[in-house]
This record gives structure tokens, C-alpha cells and sequence, in this order.
């Protein structure tokens, strides 16, 4: 079925003029602080992905101490808090967020709605360095006294504030005052995507006619422009409770055999303000794969996707149903019954347009001519762990459910199924798709296979696993099981292999990095639209784009981003500035 | 797909078609909202995520103060000032509630006037605005500073919850940032306003475009919002 509506529309007289450009003159205004979008994508993608190969290595060292306990003697069990929490809360937050939304928010949004720039780009450099500043703030919690905080990537309060805790000396400090430095960081990116999706268009770029990508960017950029403020206040009081001695967090407490100064707060309060950001975050990473995912999809099966509008709706449902769910993280806090009834109902709704959606990429692919090429084979993998992380979660949205497999292994399987492998897929996939538009050149095919091959089976042989020895009741969080009765020792066998194919899989992300840098070299010219996409940024008059992106003459849209394999046309797709005589009327 | 539009029965005015509508409008070519413009846009969705943060701020206030078992110390004892003899509840901040709503008055007019390109009287309320937007922040730095005098500190107080000094601190400091920072852009944009920048089109420092008249309201939407808040955060804190 296609929407033809869709493709058919007039076109406007242009509605504003020109905007104009800032010129940079020398090096470092071009390159270092560069107002440029694409320069600043590349710069948020490549700091995301160095402290990502630091998440990245830390979770082989609690990987490493879960199946050889003790022979790592530098890991003792504050070390591997520590380790944990750094890993968890740096992917999350410093690698997704900031890749998705810093990176291929920045290359794409402009390029792909047609503008020439984002609409503030002064705010957007400043945006890029505070994120930075952000960065190293954080990376400074490892080499202060006592070390990064060990509190768990969720903060709770009120161990994490306290003696007995690692990090509480200062690396609780230095992530509090960094989460708040980013929060400030992307709301400056943040209200340039916004504003330039809804009001920075080219001609003829309807709302509904964006690719999918933009609206899942857009949406999350939305979601995140609104859920940030509540982390951003709970960070704000517990830097306060840290270091002013306030208690709005703290009530009264006996720790280490004395009274505390505190009293009165209320920790639940954290948990409400932390997570009425947590649930939308997922979200916030979830998005923007799903828009890109469909994209890819479209494109390397040569069809249009199923349902576009379904699709725009389902994104948009989504991302309002999650400020309404975060309390399903909560069931074991203790809560009013009718509310853990509410929060699980709330979260089971969301199934229903999270499951459009995967019944639409399924419908897009059934008669689609499917290239296996690399993008498409991570957008495959994201489709079946996305559905298994998403199977596992209607688990866990159920209060009675929820609460024996809380903190088990079974959590850590779901959420990484979830948030954690189908999101990075779809950064992998995307960085296929798109490295040729960034740089000119393909990346290597065969070292994409086997950088493909590895990780997909990998991640299921690491996180399968995992799901039965949370029903087995092995603890998340846990430096070492020792004698439990009730976790056999096989459980062990079992660790060691997860473990081994979690370091089969971290190489394999060194030789996806080597070929990054190699093919900038090496990699075969790919030319303008290597990929035959109809969307706009691969219809540039230059590859790589240069600034300003489209030369002389803005783009004009003249049809949906999904016109391929049009009965009649010339060539299998239609890029969307194509005018209607051309090909098909 | 085969809507009612081709199948030639009369268009029923039903909701659907009115959503659609809707939905088109806002979907249209370039721009969703035509006639704004990019900083005005952005303003009104900074000052949305910025409603969160406050929303935030009170909430928590209202939870710490629930959730507290130690009395809350008595609103109208602890504000008010002893002015001729006699304890007035209250007056400071009646004073200061009167200083910023005035204020945003004054930055009512100067985005008229600024509209009708009038330099000289734009210029001359803004700077009104800002000194009445300064001598908010002075009062409240002297209330501040009474209530360090009197024993208050963010994590104790003479009189109950140590919460009180802890959300009195934190969520009028938050505001009277947000007041501070407001005088600093309207004494910028004064100071472009006087020198014609707007007329000549010269290139602002911040965004590299010229700007135009328009960032006198823009900066106006802030400076009301910043008041309304305000009015909540006198409620919660001086009423409750
Ligand atoms: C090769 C990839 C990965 C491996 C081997 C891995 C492994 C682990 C391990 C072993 C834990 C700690 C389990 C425990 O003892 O509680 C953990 C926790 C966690 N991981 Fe990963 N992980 C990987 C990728 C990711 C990604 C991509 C994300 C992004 C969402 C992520 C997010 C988290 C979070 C949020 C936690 C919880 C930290 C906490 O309990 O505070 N991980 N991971
Ligand atoms: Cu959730």
C-alpha cells in the first residue's frame, strides 16, 4: 500500500528567505570551535566513543571477576562497584545519549530536512565543548582520592552519599557536578534539533514527509528536553546533601555505629525524580533507533515503508506514553498497590505501538527485495533483540513478576537486550549506512561481516545466558557469589563462557575501530549515494557535504522519503527533490 | 486510500476531520508555526523544559515538607519584619512581589515601544525593567541575609525541619538566578537597542545574524515567565 497522498501535495512559494551563514576563516574556527553541524556531529560521535571504550573495557574487568573471581587481584569488591556504575551510567548517558543525539542529530537533521546549518549554531558549539567539559568531569572521578563512585549507575541515596560506599569522598561529587554539566550541554544542542526540525525545513518538507530518523531523533530530543529537568533537580539536592549537609534525600540514619546529622528527606523522592528521567531515557535511545532502523530497512530492501503514518504516530505515542510509566522501575520500593497496578498497566500499553512498529519493519521487509549489506543485517539483529528485550520487559512490567527477578541477573539481561545491544546495533548499522556521506569512502565489507558476525552471535551468547541465571537468583551488582546453596555450581560454567564471548566480543569493536580509520584511507570511493537513497542529504551536490551544504540553491521536496521501486519510474527509487515529471507523473 | 474526499459524499464536520486539519496545519511545509521566528521558537521550548525544572524544584519541596515529621516553622512569624514597632508578616515579600510584577509592566511597554522602533523610550524601560529586576534580587539578598542573621542555614534552622532553610535556599536561589541572569540580557539587548543595532542590521556576537526588534520580546517571554514562577514560588513558600 502506498500513500500516494503523501508524494502528491503542491508545493508552497517559499516561505523565508535565506538565512545567513556564519564563514569561518581560519583553522581552528573551521575545525576546532567549528559552528558547522557535520563538524560538530563528528566531534560529539568521536568523544562518545572514547569513553565509550572505557565503558567498554570496564565491563570486561567485571566480566573477568564474574567468571575468574579473585585472580584479578586489583578488583575487590569496591573496585567492582566502581567499575559497574562508570560502565553503566557512561553508556547510557556519555556514549547513547550523546551518540544518537549530539552525533547523528547533528549530521542528520540539518542535511536530511534540508537546511543548510542548524538554527543556532553558536549554541551548538557551546553545546559540543560543555559536553566535553562533561566528559572530563567524569573522567577526573577516576584519578580523584577514593575513586569513582561505586553508588550503581541509578545514585540511590542514601548509601550513595555515604561512608561505606566507594567514591563518596569525591567521585559521588565529580558525577553529580558532571551529569548537571551535560544535562546544561544538551539542553543547548537539544533546542536547536527541536527548533530547527519544527521551523527550519526546506520547501516542500512537510512534518510528514521527514524520513523516520528525524522524527525518532526529533521526538527523543523532545522527551529529553523534558525529562532531563527532573534528573538535573535530583542532582542538584544530592550535591547539596553531599556537600552542604541538607536532607532532602536523607532521613535520619544510624551508619557505622553513629547517628547521623541527617533527617527528615524522603529517598523515595530521588528514585521518583530519577526515574521519571530513567524510563524516558530509554526512550531517548530508543528512538532515534527505531527512526533510523526504518530508514535502513526502506532503503536496503528497495520499498517503501509499511504504514509511514502508523509509524510517525507510534513514535509520538510512545514518547508520551513514557513519562507515564516510570514507577514500574519501583515495584520493589514499596508502593500503594492501585499505583503498581497503574504503572503496570501503563507500561503494558506501551507494547501495543512499540509492537506497530516491529509488525510495520516486518511488513516492510515481507515482499522487499532485502540486500543483505551491512547496515541492513544490523537492522535484522536490532529487530530480533529489540522483540526479545521487549518480550522480557512485559515480564518485568508485572508487579508479582517483578518482584522475585528484581536485581537478578534477568534485570541485567533485559535492560541490556533492550537498551544496551539493539540501540548500539543500530549505531552500528547507521555508522555503515552513513560513513560514506561523512567521509567519501565505504567502509570495509569484509571486516563488516566479521565485525558483524561476531557481535550479533556474541551479544546473544553473552545476554541469553544471563536471563537463566537470573532465574536461577544470581544477584546483579554481586563482586562474587561464593558458596550460595541455591546458585549451583554450574552457574560457574556458565559465567566463563558469557565471559569469554564478552571479550570475543569487545576485539571484534577494536577491528571495527581500525577499519574507521583505515577505510578514511584506504576505503573504496563511494561516491554521492552509494546506497541509491531517496533521502535528502544524499542528494548534496558534493560528498563529504560542504559547509552550508547544498552550494548555491536550497533543496525542494517534492515527495516522501520512501519512494522506491515506484511502478513507472525510471530508476528503483525516487529521491525526494525529484519533481513529479520526472519518472513517474 | 480512499477517503471521504473521492468518494464524493458531503464532508461531514466530524472530530476527525477536524484533527486532520490539525494535524495538517501543523505538519506543513518549512515551518509549523508560521510568523515566528527561530529565537522566539526556541525560547518558548527553553522556557518549557525550564518549567520542568521548577515543577521539579516545588514538587520536591512539597514532598520534603510532607514528608518530615519535625514542624514546619510558621510562614507569616518567620517572614516578617519588625518596621515601626510592630511585626508586619510578610511586607518584604509583598514589596518584592509588587517590585517584579511592576516590572514586567515596564517590559510590557518596552516591547510595544520597541515594535513601533521607538530607540530612545525601548532603551529607557528596559532599563527600568532591570533595575526593578535588580532591586528584587537586592531584597532578596537582604532577606537572606536576615534569615543567615536569625540562625537559618540550609541544613538547620532555630524554629523546625532543617527542610525549610534546605528548599527556602535552593529554590528561591534558583529563582533569583534566573531573575539575575534575566537583568544581564535585558541590560545587553538595552544597550543594543540604544545603539541601533536593529536598525543597521549589525551582526550580534552571540549568533552571528543581525538581529531585529524581535529580541526585545523574546527577552520579554523570559522576564514573564520568570515573574510567573515567581508567583508560585510565593505561594508555596510565604501562603502555605
Ligand atoms: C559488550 C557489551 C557489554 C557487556 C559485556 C556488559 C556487561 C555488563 C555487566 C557484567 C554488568 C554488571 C552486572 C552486575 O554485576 O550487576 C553491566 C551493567 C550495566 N550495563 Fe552493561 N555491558 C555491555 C554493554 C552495555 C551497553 C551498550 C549498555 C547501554 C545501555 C550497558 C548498560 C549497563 C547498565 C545501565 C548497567 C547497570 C549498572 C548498575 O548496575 O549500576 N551495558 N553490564
Ligand atoms: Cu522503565
Amino acid at each position: 500500500m502506498v500513500d500516494t497522498a503523501i508524494g502528491r501535495e503542491p508545493i508552497a512559494p517559499a516561505e523565508a528567505g535565506e538565512v545567513e551563514l556564519y564563514h569561518p576563516h581560519s583553522w581552528i574556527t573551521k575545525y576546532v570551535f567549528s559552528q558547522d553541524a557535520k563538524i560538530i556531529a563528528i566531534q560529539y560521535s568521536l568523544t562518545a566513543m572514547a569513553i565509550g571504550l572505557v565503558a567498554l573495557v570496564l565491563s570486561w574487568l567485571t566480566r573477568w571477576q564474574l567468571a575468574f573471581p579473585g585472580t584479578l587481584s586489583f578488583i575487590d569488591p569496591s573496585q567492582y562497584l566502581q567499575y559497574i556504575t562508570m560502565h553503566g551510567m557512561i553508556m547510557v548517558v556519555y556514549l547513547l545519549t550523546a551518540l544518537f543525539l549530539g552525533g547523528f542529530g547533528n549530521y542528520l537533521i540539518p542535511l536530511m530536512v534540508g537546511a543548510r546549518d542548524m538554527a543556532f549554531p553558536y549554541l551548538n558549539m557551546l553545546s559540543y565543548w560543555t559536553y566535553l567539559l562533561a566528559v572530563l568531569v567524569l573522567v577526573a572521578s577516576f584519578f580523584v582520592p577514593g575513586g569513582p563512585t561505586g553508588a550503581g549507575w541509578t545514585l540511590y541515596p542514601p548509601q550513595s552519599i555515604l561512608p561505606g560506599t566507594p567514591g563518596y569522598e569525591w567521585g559521588i561529587i565529580l558525577m553529580l557536578a558532571s551529569l548537571i554539566i551535560f544535562i546544561i550541554g544538551f539542553t543547548m544542542g537539544g533546542l536547536n534539533y527541536v527548533v530547527t526540525v519544527l521551523q527550519g525545513r526546506a520547501r516542500g518538507m512537510t512534518l510528514m514527509r521527514m524520513p523516520l530518523t528525524i522524527w525518532g531523533i526529533f521526538t527523543a530530543t523532545v522527551l529529553a528536553l523534558l525529562a532531563f529537568p527532573a534528573l538535573f533537580v535530583g542532582a542538584v539536592m544530592m550535591l547539596f546533601d553531599r556537600v552542604l549537609g541538607t536532607s532532602f534525600f536523607m532521613p535520619s540514619l544510624v551508619s557505622m555505629g553513629e547517628q547521623l546529622q541527617y533527617g527528615g528527606g524522603s529517598p523515595i523522592l530521588f528514585q521518583h525524580l530519577f526515574w521519571f528521567f530513567g524510563h524516558p531515557e530509554v526512550y531517548i535511545v530508543a528512538l532515534p533507533a527505531f527512526g533510523i532502523v526504518s530508514d535502513l530497512i526502506s532503503t536496503h530492501a528497495r520499498r517503501n515503508i509499511f504504514g509511514y503514518r502508523m509509524m510517525v504516530w507510534a513514535i509520538v505515542a510512545i514518547g508520551v506514553l513514557s513519562f507515564v510509566v516510570w514507577a514500574h522501575h519501583m515495584y520493589v520500593s514499596g508502593m500503594n498497590p492501585w499505583f503498581g497496578f497503574f504503572f503496570a498497566t501503563t507500561t503494558l500499553i506501551i507494547a501495543i505501538p512499540t509492537a506497530i512498529k516491529v509488525y510495520n519493519w516486518v511488513l516492510t521487509l515481507w515482499h522487499g527485495d532485502i540486500h543483505l549489506t551491512i547496515p541492513m543485517l544490523f537492522a535484522l539483529a536490532f529487530i530480533v533483540t529489540f522483540v526479545n528485550g521487549g518480550l522480557t520487559g512485559l515480564f518485568l512490567g508485572n508487579v508479582v513478576v517483578d518482584v522475585p527477578l528484581s536485581d537478578t541477573m534477568f534485570v541485567v539481561a533485559h535492560f541490556h537486550m533492550v537498551m544496551g545491544v539493539a540501540p548500539i546495533f543500530v549505531i552500528f548499522g547507521a555508522l555503515y549506512h552513513w560513513y560514506p556521506k561523512v567521509t567519501g569512502r565505504m567502509l570495509n565489507e569484509w571486516l563488516g561481516q566479521l565485525h558483524f558476525w561476531v557481535t550479533f552471535i556474541g551479544a546473544y551468547a553473552i545476554f541469553f545466558p544471563m536471563h537463566y541465571l537470573g532465574l536461577l537468583g544470581m544477584p546483579r551488582r554481586y563482586h562474587e557469589i561464593g558458596q550460595t546453596s541455591f546458585v549451583p555450581e554450574s552457574a560457574q560454567n556458565l559465567n566463563v563462557f558469557i565471559t569469554i564471548a564478552a571479550l570475543t566480543v569487545g576485539a571484534v569493536q577494536l577491528v571495527f575501530l581500525f577499519n574507521l580509520f583505515w577505510s578514511l584511507r584506504y576505503g573504496r570511493a563511494s561516491g554521492g549515494n552509494p546506497w541509491r537513497a531517496t533521502t535528502l542529504e544524499w542528494q548534496t551536490p558534493e560528498t563529504p557535504p560542504p559547509h552550508g551544504n547544498w552550494g548555491k540553491e536550497l533543496p525542494v521536496v517534492y515527495r516522501w522519503a520512501y519512494d522506491y521501486n515506484v511502478p513507472g519510474a525510471k530508476e528503483d527509487f525516487l529521491p525526494q527533490n525529484q519533481p513529479p515529471d520526472w519518472g513517474t507523473g | 486510500m480512499a477517503g471521504p474526499e473521492l468518494t464524493g459524499a458531503p464532508l461531514p464536520e466530524s472530530r476527525l476531520t477536524r484533527w486532520r486539519s490539525i494535524v495538517s496545519d501543523w505538519a506543513a511545509d518549512q515551518r509549523t508555526f508560521k510568523h515566528v521566528s527561530w529565537g522566539k521558537s526556541m525560547m518558548w521550548i527553553f522556557l518549557l523544559s525550564d518549567t520542568f525544572i521548577f515543577s521539579c524544584f516545588l514538587l520536591s519541596y512539597m514532598t520534603v515538607r510532607m514528608s518530615t515529621t519535625v514542624p514546619w516553622p510558621n510562614p507569616s512569624e518567620v517572614f516578617a519584619l519588625h518596621l515601626f514597632g510592630q511585626n508586619i508578616p510578610l511586607i518584604l515579600i509583598a514589596i518584592m512581589t509588587f517590585v517584579l510584577i511592576t516590572s514586567s509592566g515596564t517590559m510590557a511597554m518596552a516591547v510595544n515601544f520597541a515594535y513601533r522602533r521607538n530607540r530612545r523610550k525601548t532603551a529607557i524601560l528596559m532599563l527600568v525593567t532591570a533595575l526593578l529586576g535588580a532591586a528584587f534580587v537586592g531584597m532578596q539578598a537582604y532577606e537572606w541575609t536576615k534569615l543567615i542573621e536569625e540562625g537559618v542555614r540550609p541544613w538547620k534552622n532555630p524554629w523546625g525541619a532543617p527542610q525549610f532553610g534546605s528548599t527556602f535556599f535552593m529554590v528561591t536561589g534558583f529563582h533569583g538566578t534566573h531573575v539575575t541572569f534575566g537583568v544581564i540580557f535585558l541590560l545587553i539587548v538595552a544597550r543594543k537597542v540604544w545603539r541601533g543595532d536593529f536598525d543597521t542590521g549589525r551582526r550580534g556576537f552571540f549568533t552571528s545574524r543581525s538581529g531585529n526588534y524581535e529580541i526585545v520580546e523574546i527577552t520579554g517571554l523570559y522576564w514573564h515567565f520568570v515573574d510567573l514562577v515567581w508567583v508560585l514560588i510565593f505561594a508555596f513558600f510565604y501562603l502555605w
